[in-house]
C-alpha cells in the first residue's frame, strides 16, 4: 500500500511526535509513504483560511490532491483537521460547474483535479484496509490493563455527509474498534465526539479552558487512564493546555494524551521512546509503568 | 391490509418533575410494542396513551413543519417526528432525553425563553433604508434562492440544544439565532448590513463559534447555521472589521499560508496577539517554557514548501475573489 504522505504542519511543527511515531508504525503496518510527492502542497487552511475565503481553500486542497493524483498515489493524512478539511473540499468539488471553476486556475501548474481517489485518514485506513483480522495477528503487546477515552476532533465526525459515513459506516466507531484490537478497554464518556476548543483557544481562551477541562475531567473520572486522538490539534490543546484547565477547574486532572500512531506503536511492540511518548506535557510515566514499560 | 412486523423495544426516558423529588431528574424505562414504520415520536405518544399518562413531551404537525417535537435521541438532538425509530434502536433500545442547553420544564419539554431571547437579540426583521416602493420590492432572484436555506428554519432548537459554545458560554447568541441574522445580512432589501455585523464582532458573536459542525449535522433542515457564521465572518473580513482577535487570528493564518505555504503556529500566535502585546505575551511564557523543556516548541523558523511561487500566483488570483 502506497500513499502520498501528508503529515499537516503541527505534526511538522507543534508535534513532532507525531510525525516520528507515524514513521515507525507505517513501517510495520506496510504502509509506505511517499512525502516527496507532497513537497510542493500548502497546509490545508483548517478552516481558518476557509473563514476568509472558501473558493481559495478549496483551490489550494485541489491543489494538493492534484499533486497526489499526478503521481498516481492517494493522500494519507494523519491530522483530523487535514482530513476534514480536505473531505469538505472534495464534498464540494463534486459539482463539476465548481470543479471546472478551479481545474481553470490548477491548469496554469499543469495538474488537474479528478477526485478518483478520496483522501483518507491513517486511522481510517487501519480500519478499512488492514482490517482488524491482519492487525491483531500484528499486535505483539496486548494493552490489557488499560482503559482509553477516545477523542476524534470534530473534523473526523462532522458533517457525516462530507466524511461518507453512509458509505463506510465503520468511520463512525473506528477509534473504539481500533482501542478494542489493541486490547484496551474503551472508556465510555460523553465528550469523545466533542469539540475540544482549539480554534477558539487564541479568541477566547476562556472557552477552550473549559472544554478541556470538562472533556479531560470527565474522561478521568469515569476511569481513563489515558486519552487516544487522531488529531494533533486536539492534542496540542488537551495536552498542553490541562495543567491551565484543571487550574481554573482547581482540581487535579493528570490525563496523558496520546496520538493513534503512538498507540498503535505501543500495541506492535515498538519501544515508547521510539514513540516519543516521553515528549508530552502530561507526564506518561504512570501510563507506561501501567504496562510495565518504563519510559 | 398490508402487513408490519411488530416487536418489543425498551425505551429509556430522562425525566424530570418540579413537584417530584425538587426536580431532580431520573430515568425511567419502558417496554413498548412497536411497528417497524413507527417513528420515535410514534412510540412517545403510544408510552402517553397507553402506558403513562405523567409523561411530558411537545409536538403538534407530526411533520417535521412545526419544529416543536425536538429532544435528543442517543445523545444527539433531532425531530422525533421525523425520525424512524428504526434508524435509531441499537439492540432494541433508544434513550430519549430533553433538548440540551435550555432549562427543563417537566421530563421532556424545556424552556425556550433563552431560545427566543437570542432570537430578538439579533433584530429578526428587515430593515430597508429608504421609503417603501409603491409595488413589491425587488430582489435579484439569485439572492433569494440562495437566502431560501436558511429561511427553511422552523426554529427547533436541535443546533443550539447540541452546540458546544453554548454549553459553556451562556451568552453566545449561538447557530439558529446567529443563521437568522445572515438571513437580513444578506438579503439585497435591507439597508443595516454594516450596523448588524458590527454588532456580531462583540463578546458572544459571530467570533464566539469554534467550527465543531455539531448545528450542521444536527439541523433537520438543511440551514447549515455554521456556514452562515462563516459568510459572516468573511463578510466582516472583507469590510476590513478588524478589531477582534478572530479576525487577526483570520488574517495571520492567511498571511502565513501565503507567504511560507505552510503554517507556523509561534508566528501566527504572536501575530494574532500582537507583536506588541507584552501582557497577552507574557501569559504564554509559561507554555512555551513546559513545551521547550518536553522538546516540543515549535521551530521559531519553520520550514516552508517547495513551489512557492506557483501558491504565491493562485493567492494573487483569488485573494480578493
Ligand atoms: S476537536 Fe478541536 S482541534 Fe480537534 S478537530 Fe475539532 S475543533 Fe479541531
Ligand atoms: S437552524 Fe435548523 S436546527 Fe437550528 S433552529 Fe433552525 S431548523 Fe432547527
Ligand atoms: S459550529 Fe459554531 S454555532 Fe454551530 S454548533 Fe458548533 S460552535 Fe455552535
Ligand atoms: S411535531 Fe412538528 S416538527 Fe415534529
Amino acid at each position: 500500500m502506497k500513499f502520498a504522505f501528508f503529515p499537516g504542519c503541527v505534526a511538522k511543527g507543534a508535534a513532532p511526535e507525531l510525525y516520528t511515531s507515524t514513521i515507525k508504525v507505517a513501517e510495520i503496518l506496510g504502509i509506505e509513504l511517499d512525502e516527496k510527492a507532497m513537497e510542493s502542497a500548502s497546509c490545508t487552511g483548517a478552516g481558518v483560511l476557509q473563514e476568509k475565503n472558501q473558493l481559495l481553500g478549496d483551490t489550494l486542497n485541489a491543489r494538493n490532491i492534484a499533486l497526489a493524483e499526478k503521481q498516481n498515489l492517494p493522500i494519507l493524512t494523519i491530522c483530523s483537521t487535514c482530513q476534514g478539511v480536505m473531505s469538505q473540499a472534495e464534498q464540494r468539488l463534486e459539482n463539476e460547474e465548481y470543479r471546472a471553476q478551479i481545474n481553470e486556475t490548477l491548469k496554469e501548474e499543469g495538474l488537474e483535479y479528478t477526485g478518483k481517489t478520496p483522501t483518507r485518514h491513517l486511522l481510517w485506513i487501519i480500519v478499512e484496509e488492514i482490517g482488524e483480522k491482519k492487525f491483531k495477528s500484528l499486535v505483539k503487546r496486548k494493552l490489557e490493563t488499560l482503559n482509553l477515552a477516545p477523542f476524534y476532533g470534530c473534523y473526523l465526525v462532522r458533517p457525516s455527509k462530507a466524511l461518507k459515513f453512509y458509505e463506510n459506516p465503520e468511520r463512525e466507531t473506528c477509534l473504539e474498534d481500533l482501542t478494542e484490537w489493541v486490547g484496551a478497554k474503551v472508556t465510555d464518556f460523553p465528550g469523545s465526539k466533542a469539540c475540544c476548543g482549539f480554534p477558539i483557544l487564541t479568541i477566547n481562551e476562556k472557552v477552550a479552558l473549559k472544554m478541556v477541562g470538562n472533556h479531560t475531567s470527565s474522561a478521568k473520572d469515569l476511569g481513563a487512564d489515558a486519552m487516544v486522538t487522531p488529531c494533533p490539534l486536539c492534542h496540542l490543546n488537551l495536552d498542553q493546555y490541562q495543567n491551565r484547565a484543571a487550574g481554573m477547574m482547581k482540581r487535579e486532572i493528570d490525563l496523558p494524551i496520546i496520538h493513534v500512531p503512538q498507540l498503535v506503536g505501543l500495541a506492535l511492540g515498538l519501544d515508547p521512546e521510539e514513540l516519543r511518548i516521553n515528549k508530552h506535557i502530561i507526564s506518561t510515566k504512570k501510563l507506561l509503568s501501567e504496562i510495565s514499560l518504563r519510559p | 391490509m398490508v402487513q408490519t412486523a411488530k416487536k418489543t423495544v425498551q425505551i429509556t426516558i430522562k425525566r424530570q418533575d418540579p413537584e417530584i423529588d425538587g426536580n431532580k431528574p431520573y430515568f425511567q424505562d419502558y417496554n413498548v410494542e412497536v411497528e417497524d414504520w413507527f417513528t420515535v415520536l410514534d412510540v412517545l405518544i403510544k408510552i402517553r396513551e397507553e402506558i403513562d399518562g405523567t409523561l411530558s413531551l411537545r409536538c403538534a404537525c407530526r411533520a417535521s413543519i412545526c419544529g416543536s417535537c425536538a429532544m435528543r435521541v442517543n445523545g444527539q438532538a433531532k425531530l422525533v417526528c421525523k425520525t424512524k425509530l428504526s434508524s435509531v434502536e441499537k439492540d432494541n433500545k433508544i434513550l430519549v432525553e430533553p433538548v440540551g442547553n435550555m432549562p427543563v420544564i417537566t421530563d421532556l419539554t424545556a424552556d425556550f425563553k433563552p431560545f427566543w431571547d437570542k432570537f430578538n437579540a439579533v433584530d429578526p426583521y428587515l430593515r430597508p433604508g429608504s421609503e417603501a416602493p409603491e409595488a413589491e420590492y425587488i430582489a435579484p432572484n439569485e439572492d433569494m434562492v440562495h437566502l431560501v436555506g436558511v429561511m427553511n428554519c422552523i426554529m427547533c432548537g436541535c443546533c443550539v440544544s447540541d452546540c458546544t459554545v453554548l454549553e459553556v458560554k451562556d451568552n453566545f447568541l449561538g447557530p439558529a439565532a446567529l443563521a437568522k441574522s445572515y438571513r437580513f445580512i444578506a438579503d439585497p432589501r435591507d439597508n443595516t448590513e454594516n450596523e448588524r455585523l458590527e454588532k456580531l464582532l462583540d463578546d458572544g458573536g459571530i467570533w464566539d463559534c469554534t467550527r465543531c459542525m455539531q448545528c450542521v449535522e444536527v439541523c433537520p433542515k438543511d440551514v447549515d447555521p455554521m456556514s452562515r457564521i462563516m459568510a459572516m465572518r468573511s463578510n466582516s473580513l472583507n469590510k476590513n472589521m478588524n478589531k477582534s482577535y478572530g479576525a487577526r487570528h483570520a488574517n495571520a493564518f492567511t498571511s502565513l499560508i501565503k507567504s511560507s505555504g505552510v503554517l507556523n503556529e509561534t508566528l501566527l500566535i504572536l501575530k494574532t496577539k500582537g507583536f506588541f502585546n507584552i501582557i497577552e505575551l507574557i501569559k504564554l511564557l509559561p507554555l512555551a517554557i513546559s513545551a521547550q523543556l518536553a522538546g516540543k516548541r515549535p521551530p521559531f523558523l519553520s520550514h516552508s514548501i517547495k513551489n512557492k511561487d506557483k501558491l504565491k500566483k493562485i493567492f494573487k488570483k483569488l485573494e480578493n475573489k
